[in-house]
């Protein structure tokens, strides 16, 4: 039972992260569909700090360093899905897809050209980083806790407050309902969008070094992130873009994610089901319940339309 | 009236692919600069690689780019028959998985000619294919979200199947991979008319010309039928469409499931060359010839003749990535510069408009009146 709990908070904090992000793309009106490669390069970043750095560093300063390099190299990636989808108002779906394409193919690419020339170009290919994670982690009672999940609760409640309590918050959503209203009223849609899809990125960058970091050691980077941004994705959805409705769904979705992983260590390995079901499972959960909320959905109005100021 | 509209055309036409252009040549320029940075010694040997593709290495590689051309061909038609639609199908990489084992399942276990795997290879396909239009239509999911999950779902699905011999056993425990298709049927394989011989290969076969013929039915579907106009006209203007009395849900499922089957075939074209087999326990990544098909399918802005040249493009330049040295470099650089070329097509229609002004200045405010060109959408490309 310990074990599903270490497996869910772990997921949940990663999921919910990311979510938030894509609800903050979306809440401006941009589609992010790309947090799946956001989510790739903000923990390659991440893991590079900690490859090089490790142990030359204090570790608090390395904690600090590594999840700022992966927050700052998630944003930096996210302007190029602001720049194709704002400012020249091309397909958002489509510039996503490329830049998660473009995110794995990059990762690998850099990966094994830092492992070549370590090994002194001697044509190793090896896509996989090794790192030290014990930082991250820390003990208390009978649970494993990692600093993500500080973190994760902290960014919620400012996620909310910012989103909901003050008027850049009103601003930024007034741009993914009605932008030209939002216009009329002295708004710059452009800065808001872009402001949406920054914090995407350093939500989606942290995300994907929080997802990487605390549960394994080495990290084969040809899978990307299998497939987590698009689950966030789907727990935007079923949070219904809001924050704290996110986290409920995050949470959701990571009990049948965490599944896979105490399968054969609990009661669960007497059904004898192999992981293949298991990894299934957050799938197709996910279709089933979007297939019951999506005919209400509250998406945001003017969400995946580009904004174009001379447009009736 | 009619001859200052068939020049506009032509124009369009001529621009699209000055536009495709573009992207390949910014793209490739690129990957010049990615392997100056990596190692600037070899760089211009490896961009010469690059370029020259298959020609690197006569006529083996020739051999290689036509057989990864024809699965490249279907999925890309997947991609484009989607978008005429106004889909955007993601999940062919799924659909290709499903393909696969519907391939497998009939060669392996049933022992049947290659024309009925290739079908059954269909059908598996378009099974797969049907369900984000179903979702799409009755649901209202995006059929993107519907066939990222669903792509996942295929695969662990199909890796399950296989891996325990659900239907049958194809699962080599020796190679830990399916069983070698030319040992145990080989009236499964695709004939190859001695076109192994003359490209000193062991994949190339006839599928090239099935992957053409293809697109050419696809081509008169879409353009010389009414079924085709319905799609498109659903596609342009989902409300309207429905105004016209075309039932859009039907028209959205039948897209999908045809390009799920189109999909499908070319993993039956693949998997049935003879070479290639499914390793359950390695492939825990989606397909690459299944998302390839999505440059493919914007390359050639969603004409099913083009797509024959753009997966004749890409498959060039991903065996020419592949005869980069791997001592300097590596073989996902090719894989970049396809990802930066799709970055670039997401905003082509925009290039295109910059084109038509510039060489038809005073003709400027006639191609803003026109919506065909007046390119903010590029879901609905139009060549």
């Amino acid at each position: 039972m310990f074990l599903l709990l270490k497996y869910t908070l772990l997921y949940a904090v990663v999921l919910m992260l990311v979510a938030l992000g894509g609800m903050f793309s979306e809440r401006s009106g941009v589609i992010n569909i790309a947090l799946e490669g956001i989510m790739a390069i903000g923990g390659l970043a991440g893991i590079i700090v900690l490859v090089l750095f490790g142990g030359k560093m204090p570790a608090a300063a390395l904690v600090l360093v590594s999840i700022l390099a992966s927050a700052i190299a998630g944003v930096l990636y996210s302007l190029l899905l602001g720049f194709s989808a704002i400012t020249l108002k091309a397909d958002q779906t489509i510039g996503g897809t490329a830049l998660n394409m473009l995110a794995t193919a990059a990762a690998v690419v850099i990966v094994k050209a830092y492992n070549n020339a370590a090994a002194g170009g001697n044509g190793s290919a090896s896509s996989k980083l090794s790192y030290s994670n014990t930082e991250f982690i820390f003990n208390a009672g009978p649970l494993t806790y990692n600093i993500f999940l500080i973190i994760g609760v902290i960014l919620l409640i400012v996620a909310y407050v910012f989103l909901y309590k003050t008027k850049y918050g009103l601003r930024l959503r007034s741009c993914g309902e009605h932008p030209q209203a939002a216009d009329s009223v002295g708004i710059n849609v452009y800065k808001w969008r872009y402001a949406g899809v920054m914090i995407s990125g350093f939500l989606g960058g942290l995300g994907g070094f929080a997802y990487i970091v605390p549960s394994v050691s080495t990290w084969n980077f040809e899978v990307g992130v299998t497939g987590f941004g698009f689950l966030a994705l789907a727990v935007m959805i079923f949070g219904q873009w809001k924050p704290f409705r996110i986290a409920g769904a995050a949470v959701f979705f990571a009990i049948f994610k965490s599944l896979a992983n105490i399968a054969d260590a609990t009661f669960l390995s007497n059904l004898h089901l192999s992981k293949n079901i298991y990894d299934m499972m957050p799938f197709i959960a996910s279709m089933i319940i979007l297939a019951f909320t999506s005919k209400n959905s509250q998406a945001p109005k003017a969400e995946g339309i580009p904004y174009d100021k001379g447009a009736r | 009236m009619k001859n200052k509209k068939s020049r506009l055309n032509f124009s369009s036409g001529v621009t699209s692919v000055a536009a495709s252009l573009i992207c390949i040549i910014i793209g490739l320029l690129v990957g010049l600069v990615i392997l100056y940075g990596i190692n600037s010694e070899n760089a211009l040997d490896g961009f010469s690689r690059i370029i020259k593709g298959g020609f690197y290495l006569m006529p083996k590689g020739i051999g290689t780019v036509l057989s990864q051309t024809a699965p490249l061909i279907m999925t890309g038609l997947s991609v484009a028959f989607a978008f005429k639609t106004g889909l955007f199908n993601i999940g062919a990489a799924g659909q290709y998985t499903l393909g696969a084992l519907g391939a497998l399942y009939f060669a392996l276990v049933l022992h049947m000619p290659w024309y009925v795997c290739l079908l059954a290879a269909m059908l598996f396909g378009a099974v797969w294919g049907a369900i984000p239009g179903i979702f799409k239509a009755y649901f209202n999911v995006n059929e993107v979200i519907t066939a990222i999950m669903f792509n996942w779902i295929g695969l662990y699905a199909v890796n399950e199947i296989i891996y325990r011999g659900a239907l049958g056993n194809m699962y080599d425990l020796k190679t830990t991979k399916t069983y070698s298709l030319r040992n145990v049927s080989p009236q499964s394989v695709i004939p190859d008319l001695g076109m192994n011989q003359l490209f000193k290969t062991k994949s190339t076969t006839i599928a090239i010309f099935i992957a053409i013929a293809a697109a050419i039915i696809i081509y008169i579907i879409i353009n010389k039928t009414t079924f085709g106009y319905e799609l498109k006209a659903c596609g342009h203007n989902k409300e309207a469409a429905r105004y016209a009395g075309i039932n859009e849900k039907r028209n959205i499922v039948l897209s999908m499931t045809i390009a799920g089957a189109l999909s499908g075939i070319g993993a039956g074209l693949y998997y049935l060359s003879g070479v290639a087999e499914w390793n359950p326990q390695v492939s825990t990544a989606l397909p690459a010839m299944g998302f390839n098909g999505i440059p493919v399918a914007l390359l050639a802005l969603s004409n099913p003749i083009g797509v024959i040249f753009a997966a004749l493009f890409v498959s060039h330049i991903t065996v020419g990535g592949g005869y980069l040295p791997t001592k300097y470099f590596q073989p996902e650089i090719a894989d970049v510069i396809i990802a930066v070329i799709i970055y670039l097509c997401a905003f082509v229609m925009l290039f295109k408009g910059v084109v038509i002004n510039a060489v038809s200045g005073r003709k400027k405010k006639k191609a803003e009146n026109d919506p065909t060109d007046n390119g903010a959408d590029g879901k609905e490309a139009d060549a």
